[in-house]
């Protein structure tokens, strides 16, 4: 922690000896149940500008509290105020949907390091919107794609009743091929989830798929584990990284989820990343780190080429996406959203902590189910 | 010790040269801010009403705020996809027109307020705290799975509502309208305290017996009052939704009923301006220590603690303390 | 649906009834001896869950972590009570409500200034995990069990405190009138403090024990104060057997609402929409039930004719 705010510090001190030539603004969940995202990707963005050494970038940090009405409004004092040219950092669809369609049609640029919503991706696209982590989909349909590749025939799905729960069912729906011995949508904000694995226990389901965000996951992989089920486990990296695999404990070794990223993909830009923010913050990256770092790096890598105030050139110049990503090769589609390739992970113990291995690859090359409705 | 009416007008013409300063100095941010003070006291004054001189404390009145956003939200949605909204044999076209969708606020939280205050006022107490919170609750679980309206990711109006003669786009037009009808709402209530209406449902608060044996109905004095206070707040919830351009459940959600509360007490119960001045101090908190500190709450935490403790009667009781008795 | 399933279902209510209780159980004493709407109460289920996980983290002792939280819970409240809650009392139920929504806020962000963002770590010991195998083949988890035996147990201790007791004796004249106690010489302050630091305990107890299997993090009391105060409202507010009633009702309705409603309307419509509608009014049902307990009975299943 205090670390990071030296590091800010001589960042923002920096910035002001250089007059700052580039404003960005991060709006992100700080405080709260759901700060362990927001500060991961903030964390992991303030890293690679620090190891990038560039002083013309000032960022602007703010608290969204994880609140659509506030995440607005910070927008507004950014944008009217501030006169930020690049924003990034929400975490939450619905946060990114109350923000992101009237930034970049103030002509700001804003780069997503996690959020992903499909409207944001098909009709809503817009020119000044990159994503760089995923469409929301993504890692669900990697997960459908998966149990295709394991031989699982039929599986029982489970996700929250709210739209990031119906995206989720619906991508996994989308690749996997076999039958569903149940679907069931769940309470947003469960805690206990006895009757669900009951359903589970009595169905004759060869696989569990589960979206299960948060504290929803760590409940009920901890219940599920001790009710002896024993179903193989399948979801998206979300209910199983780094930020919560310690609170799960050994009820989610081997379950399998799918990611982007993974502390062990092999690259050397991955591995530097990894080391160096477990020197930076003591602690392992999580994905959402990852995202953080990456947005970063694209911003520095188009900055190099071209000024925000050079809307054309900063657009190409980020569409290019030269950058080394932790993830390896990083492309944009036609949407702006990243054309990637998804892993399959399992749950694994290194000494004491639990963490990711790469199992193999779920789909090569995907891109969104959204992209043919983008016109831009 | 100050005269309550000059507090009143010293508040508010605070708030518009506050505005106008901010206009000069171009820093359209705080205008947008002393638009959010206006629109949480309009809402809080509206929850005034049911609390302060009703008595009615009310843990659910983000049902309300929640319903006003959503009237914007829907009709807003139907006008700009240019899809008219079905209901059966009747076809709505939508609009964008802010007078048309404040009376639709208006018209279907108070609906709202009828059923709830029929069903709620049977209760008195904790009771009646507890079932307006499972109201709140029932929209708050609704909005969120009703995926014709975004579910829990909301709606967004890409652009603000219109009002005749007016660019709403333009952040010192839009507040003031926003002030002007808080204005209007305040005294409004002004009045409604000292009529024969309002004397009778303060003695309903304190003595409901002598209001029974003079023939009227303490029941239903409440519910008129509950009823003109959801119709208040929901018109606030109207403005929010136009100032954010944005609509989602979270406006439902019970936090937002306890922070409606939180401005009434803070700035002082059934005091006219109370809720005005509670805002203002909750919205300069929010956005001062969040800049301070990332654990700002445990501030906000600390500093309302003090005000119940330390200041009964909120901010406005502090400054000027009534004589008579009351409560 | 086979019968074997309705009955594990209906054990699950019952088993979620039971824990609804353990967290209510000190909210409704609370309110019953001090008249104290005690919003807060979420904040010290907490606190109890973030101490045993911190106890269990160090010792690897569970019935040590149980025990921590209970104290770390009993010692919070009884300081908050002294410095806090004491000034509440003789204040409207205004004042109360705003008081403790404002000690959840320190509490929440002072316990995640302590420590950190991420959840903690808090598992079943080995010696209560598993399935056991109940009568009917019905594959049951022990810990479920064990929390079963844990809600029975306080309710029958409640009880016989209440009831049994020199302490129950002066909770109960409390209840009925101050003065009258305060005249036979009893120092009610420090029963008041006693009262509260024991409904403390109980939140602390229940963190522990529910934080085991959910998850151990920063605004975990919160849902469960809303379901607290549904249970005891529809219960009546200071009535431990009304508690007790409330609590299996909720659990019922909610874990069978849950399981059934989705069902019932796959009969009208088509699979996908049935689930989503269903699952929608699952989510309210408990409200609903508070709202028609209501209308029926304005002060709860037993609570005192107002």
């Amino acid at each position: 922690m205090k670390k990071l705010l030296s590091a800010a510090a001589i960042l923002a001190l920096s910035a002001g000896l250089a007059s700052a030539e580039v404003k960005v603004g991060m709006i992100t969940t700080l405080s709260g149940g759901g700060a362990g995202l927001g500060i991961d990707v903030r964390d992991g963005f303030m890293l690679a500008l620090k190891q990038s050494g560039r002083d013309d970038i000032e960022v602007l940090i703010e608290d969204d509290q994880q609140k659509p009405d506030i995440a607005v409004q910070l927008a507004d004092k950014m944008i009217q105020s501030e006169k930020v040219e690049v924003m990034t950092g929400i975490i939450w669809s619905n946060l990114a949907m109350a923000v992101v369609p009237g930034a970049v049609a103030q002509g700001v640029f804003y780069l997503s390091p996690n959020a992903g919503p499909s409207q944001l991706a098909g009709p809503g696209c817009n020119q000044n919107y990159f994503n760089v982590a995923w469409q929301n989909d993504n890692l669900h349909e990697g997960a459908g794609a998966w149990a295709n590749q394991t031989g699982y025939k039929n599986s029982f799905i489970l996700a929250p009743n709210y739209p990031a729960g119906k995206d989720a069912l619906t991508g996994y729906k989308r690749t996997y091929q076999g039958e569903l011995a149940g679907e069931i949508y769940t309470e947003l904000g469960q805690t206990d989830y006895a009757a669900e694995i009951a359903q589970i226990r009595a169905s004759d389901a060869d696989s569990v798929f589960l979206f299960l965000p948060g504290g929803m996951g760590i409940s009920f992989l901890k219940q599920y584990a001790d009710s002896g089920v024993g179903k193989p486990v399948i979801g998206p990296g979300f209910s199983f990284d780094q930020d919560i695999l310690g609170a799960v404990g050994d009820a989610a070794l081997g379950a399998v989820n799918t990611s982007q990223w993974s502390k062990d993909i092999d690259n050397p830009t991955n591995a530097a990343f990894v080391e160096s923010f477990q020197a930076e913050y003591d602690r392992l990256p999580s994905l959402y780190a990852s995202q953080g770092f990456d947005t970063a790096n694209l911003l520095i890598s188009a900055l190099d080429k071209a000024q925000p105030s050079d809307a054309d050139a900063f657009r190409a110049a980020l569409k290019a996406a030269e950058f080394d990503s932790t993830r390896g090769e990083f492309k944009f589609g036609p949407n702006n959203h990243p054309v990637q390739t998804i892993y399959a992970r399992e749950v694994v113990k290194e000494g004491d902590v639990l963490t990711n291995k790469i199992i193999g690859t779920a789909i090569e090359d995907h891109a969104d189910a959204y992209a043919a409705e983008c016109k831009m | 010790m100050i005269r309550e009416r000059y507090l009143n007008l010293a508040v508010l013409a605070g708030l518009l040269a506050l505005a106008l300063w901010a206009l000069a100095g171009d820093q359209p941010f705080t205008i947008t801010l002393l638009t959010k003070v206006v629109i949480l006291g309009l809402a809080a004054a509206g929850l005034n009403i049911a609390l302060g001189i009703g008595g009615l404390v009310s843990l659910g009145h983000a049902v309300f705020f929640g319903l006003g956003g959503y009237a914007m939200g829907i009709l807003a949605f139907h006008a700009q996809n240019f899809a008219p909204l079905e209901l059966g044999p009747l076809s709505i076209a939508g609009t964008k027109s802010m007078p048309v969708i404040w009376l639709a606020a208006i018209a279907v939280s108070a609906a709202v307020a009828v059923v709830i205050g029929l069903l709620s006022l049977r209760t008195s107490g904790v009771y009646f705290i507890m079932i307006t919170l499972a109201f709140g609750q029932m929209f708050y679980y609704f909005a969120i799975s009703w995926s014709v309206y975004g579910g829990e990711d909301g709606l967004s109006i890409y652009v603000r509502n219109g009002f005749p003669g007016l660019n709403t786009l333009d952040p010192i037009q839009f507040f003031g309208i926003c002030l002007a009808i808080l204005c209007l709402v305040l005294l409004l209530s002004d009045r409604l305290a000292r009529s024969p209406f309002g004397l009778a449902l303060n003695a309903a608060r304190q003595v409901p017996v002598r209001v029974e044996t003079v023939g009227l109905s303490p029941t239903r004095l409440k519910l008129l009052a509950f009823v003109i206070s959801g119709a208040i707040t929901g018109l606030a919830g109207a403005l929010y939704a136009d100032l954010n351009r944005f609509v989602s459940p979270t406006m439902f959600s019970w936090q937002l009923s306890g922070e409606l509360m939180v401005l009434v007490i803070l700035g002082g119960v059934g005091r006219l301006i109370g809720p005005v001045v509670g805002a203002a101090i909750f919205v300069a908190l929010e956005h001062l220590l969040g800049g301070l500190t990332e654990f700002w709450h445990i501030w906000l935490g600390v500093i309302l603690l003090l005000i119940v403790l330390f200041a009964r009667g909120g901010v406005v009781g502090l400054i000027s303390p009534r004589r008579v008795g009351h409560d | 649906m086979s019968t074997i399933l309705i009955i594990e279902q209906i054990l699950n209510g019952l088993q979620f009834g039971i824990m609804l209780f353990l967290m209510a159980a000190g909210l409704t004493l609370i309110f019953g001896v001090m008249g104290l709407i005690n919003l807060a109460h979420g904040s010290l289920y907490m606190i109890g869950a973030f101490a045993a996980a911190a106890v269990a983290g160090a010792t690897g002792s569970f019935l040590l972590a149980l025990a921590a939280a209970m104290a770390a819970a009993a010692l919070i409240g009884a300081i908050v009570e002294m410095t806090v809650i004491r000034r509440l009392y003789a204040t409207d139920h205004l004042d109360q409500v705003l008081a403790t929504f404002a000690l959840i806020l320190i509490f929440s962000e002072g316990t995640r200034w302590i420590f950190g963002s991420l959840p903690l770590y808090l598992n079943i010991p080995s010696w209560l995990a598993g399935p056991v195998t109940l009568p009917g083949g019905i594959q049951y988890p022990l810990y479920r069990l064990t929390l079963i035996a844990v809600g029975l147990l306080v309710w029958l201790g409640l009880w016989w405190l209440i009831e049994r007791t020199r302490l129950g004796i002066q909770i109960r004249a409390g209840e009925n009138d101050r003065e009258m106690i305060a005249a036979l010489g009893i120092n009610i302050s420090k029963l008041y403090t006693l009262v509260f630091a024991l409904g403390a305990a109980l939140a602390g107890l229940a963190g522990a024990l529910v934080g085991t299997i959910q998850s151990v993090q920063v605004g975990m009391g919160e849902p469960v104060l809303i379901l607290a105060f549904v249970v005891i409202v529809i219960g009546g507010i200071g009535s431990i057997k009304g508690a007790f009633v409330g609590a299996l009702l909720v659990g019922l309705t909610s874990t069978l609402g849950g399981v059934f409603l989705p069902e019932l309307f796959k009969l009208f419509t088509d699979p996908a929409t049935a689930q989503s509608a269903g699952a929608s009014l699952a989510s309210m049902s408990i409200y609903i039930l508070m709202s028609l307990v209501l209308i029926w009975r304005p002060t709860g299943l037993f609570g005192a004719r107002a």
